[in-house]
């Protein structure tokens, strides 16, 4: 049992693998439970129920354990009416069943003010500048890409300068893109370029490059010359492997969309972030949190799909 | 090999001499004129092939045999158009060849199917190439599909198929474009002993119900006799032409050829050729060192 599941390279079979991938989701849980719900693991704070006699305690306060445990050493000494609380955690871990209420009435939450916005219409701000800036990021990083890996002309005239500007932190083009693009959405979806695009470059060429070269040898003799190479073999011979690409490019779109969305006003779901942060609101925060790692999940398991219908000669390789 | 009394490989039987005769005056497909390629490497220039001639005339099956790095498939790449000689000419019914074309078909070792492509769309490339319709290269691709027998595949994808269906559609893929000779580069090689023997029963069948000159490279001696009119030996370093051997097994060839003295006397002697004899210097440098590694008190004490 042990040395099977353990073996080098070996697939479990696949109750196995549903098994532990229900797993890797059920731990992190288990262990946030344990924390939030067992008294006595972790919680460095006591939540007081009863003041007691002490002056500058109040109801529900959070108070540092070790603070609470003095005061109540000197109230005893002093003989005066002991204070009352049960230990808690900070602020800023909410329990799993505050934060599961909060995935679902964060979206009921009206704004404090009226000129703010709801949840919902921030998640949506925030997609468009992620759609945005990953489209127009494709829309040159792609064929670029493809053009780099096919000639070595175009890899030489673009893959050093892009090598080196992909060192450039993208945050840093922040004040720039502001001044340039002003401060809506348009300095948003340039940092999101900014941070896809070259990456994108890169990652394309490299996976034109790896393609067989002796397909394009087998084409050649049966009569393909030049742009049919390219229409015909390149493309055709590396979409699936462009596809995954894209996919993984989408989750690094996703890592810079909370830097971009700091720039110039700030909006999308980092506003409502740091918003509810202010409000000391954490379960809301980790709500928000936990819906972009559902939004991106949910999309590469949507594309993963559509890749497996539209690439139907892909089930052979992909095993391999 | 032990001294078996057999014919001189350059035996003829009547059938067979008349059959060469008639085949040298048939035109001249292919003509390889004083062919020479340098490699540049770190350690200075290679020669891979020096000084090669020869010809194969229409509708010959010529092999290509040698030892490895004696530059087989640098040589079929020039013939290909994939690599440019140093000096030397390739003529294909007398036009130089410079660029692939497909009028020189080619089957590589390994599988070079195109993944996202059907089985009947990987036939349809080159016709689609040199401009033929949809429809019509669809009619044609599915003529040669029937000809290698995978008619019930024509919509599989090469992922489904086995290595040898694989290499019948890339045969079938290089045919249809009615290639004036068809370029084989080791196609059975990755292939097990008894799909490669099939193979080479379904090519032999196709040869001969098909216009195509085929050149063949192979380094298995059996292989070379059993499919051959001629077979080209080469020696490695620097690669040039050892013999032309005409095969004296007389065609149609069949499997209990195998074991006929015209064969075994061919055999015989592209061994000598591809092996010769061990020449006493350096030669031991390449034997193991076997000690003795069994315990003294083991179970089985010889293996004999």
């Amino acid at each position: 049992m042990f040395s099977k599941l353990f073996a080098v390279r070996k697939k479990l079979d696949s109750k196995q693998r549903v098994y532990f991938s229900i797993l890797s989701f059920l731990v992190p849980m288990i262990i946030w439970s344990l924390i939030s719900y067992v008294p006595y693991i972790w919680h460095p704070k006591v939540e007081v129920t009863d003041v007691g006699d002490v002056v500058y305690f109040s109801k529900g306060m959070l108070i540092d354990r070790e603070a609470f445990d003095k005061e109540v050493e000197v109230a005893s000494a002093a003989e005066k009416k002991l204070p009352q609380g049960f230990p808690a955690n900070p602020v800023y871990l909410p329990a799993p069943h505050e934060v599961a209420t909060a995935l679902y009435s964060a979206f009921m939450t009206e704004p404090r003010r009226k000129n703010e916005k709801w949840l919902h219409e921030s998640l949506w701000d925030s997609i468009q500048v992620i759609f945005w800036g990953f489209v127009i990021s494709s829309i040159f990083g792609v064929p670029l890409g493809i053009l780099a890996g096919t000639y070595d002309v175009f890899s030489r005239l673009f893959e050093p300068f892009v090598e080196f500007f992909r060192y450039l932190p993208a945050p840093a083009f922040g004040a720039l893109a502001v001044a340039i693009l002003g401060i809506h959405e348009a300095p948003k979806i340039a940092i999101i370029f900014i941070g896809t695009f070259f990456q994108q470059v890169l990652v394309v060429s490299n996976t034109t490059r790896k393609l067989d070269p002796a397909l394009l040898e087998a084409a050649m003799t049966l009569g393909a010359k030049r742009l049919t190479l390219l229409f015909r073999v390149v493309i055709p011979g590396i979409v699936t492997h462009l596809f995954k690409d894209l996919r993984i490019l989408l989750g690094w779109a996703w890592t810079y969309l909370i830097v971009a969305e700091l720039i110039g006003t700030s909006s999308g779901i980092t506003w409502f972030i740091t918003q509810q942060a202010r409000y000391k609101n954490f379960d809301n925060v980790y709500a928000a949190i936990i819906i972009i790692g559902i939004i991106g999940f949910t999309t590469d398991i949507v594309l993963a799909h559509i890749g497996r219908k539209i690439f139907p000669w892909e089930k052979g390789t992909a095993k391999a | 090999m032990s001294k078996l009394i057999l014919p001189s490989y350059l035996d003829q039987n009547e059938a067979v001499k008349d059959r060469f005769e008639r085949m040298k005056k048939r035109p001249v497909t292919l003509q390889v004129k004083s062919l020479y390629k340098e490699f540049a490497t770190p350690q200075g220039k290679v020669v891979a092939l020096k000084d090669i001639n020869f010809e194969t005339y229409k509708r010959e099956f010529v092999c290509v045999i040698g030892p490895s790095g004696c530059g087989k498939s640098t040589l079929i790449r020039i013939l290909a158009g994939l690599e440019t000689p140093t000096s030397g000419e390739v003529l294909l019914d007398g036009t130089a060849v410079t660029d692939p074309g497909p009028d020189r078909g080619m089957v590589f070792q390994g599988y070079t199917l195109f993944p996202w492509l059907t089985v009947k769309k990987n036939v349809m490339f080159g016709l689609e190439m040199s401009g033929h319709g949809n429809k019509n290269s669809e009619e044609q691709a599915l003529q040669w599909i029937d000809l290698v027998g995978l008619s019930k595949f024509a919509n599989a994808y090469p992922h489904q198929l086995s290595g040898g269906m694989k290499q019948r559609v890339a045969i079938a893929r290089a045919l249809a474009n009615q290639p004036r000779i068809l370029l084989m580069d080791e196609p059975f090689g990755a292939l097990d002993a008894q799909t490669r023997a099939k193979m080479q029963n379904y090519l032999h069948e196709i040869w001969k119900n098909i216009d195509v000159t085929i050149l063949f490279i192979t380094h298995d001696l059996d292989e070379a006799i059993y499919l051959a009119d001629r077979v080209l030996v080469l020696k490695a370093h620097p690669g040039e032409v050892q013999e032309v051997i005409e095969v004296s097994v007389p065609q149609p060839r069949s499997p209990e050829q195998l074991l006929s003295p015209e064969f075994l006397a061919t055999k015989r002697r592209l061994e000598e050729l591809i092996h010769p004899p061990e020449e006493e210097v350096g030669i031991n440098e390449d034997k193991m060192n076997m000690v003795r590694m069994v315990d003294v008190d083991n179970e089985v004490e010889s293996v004999f």
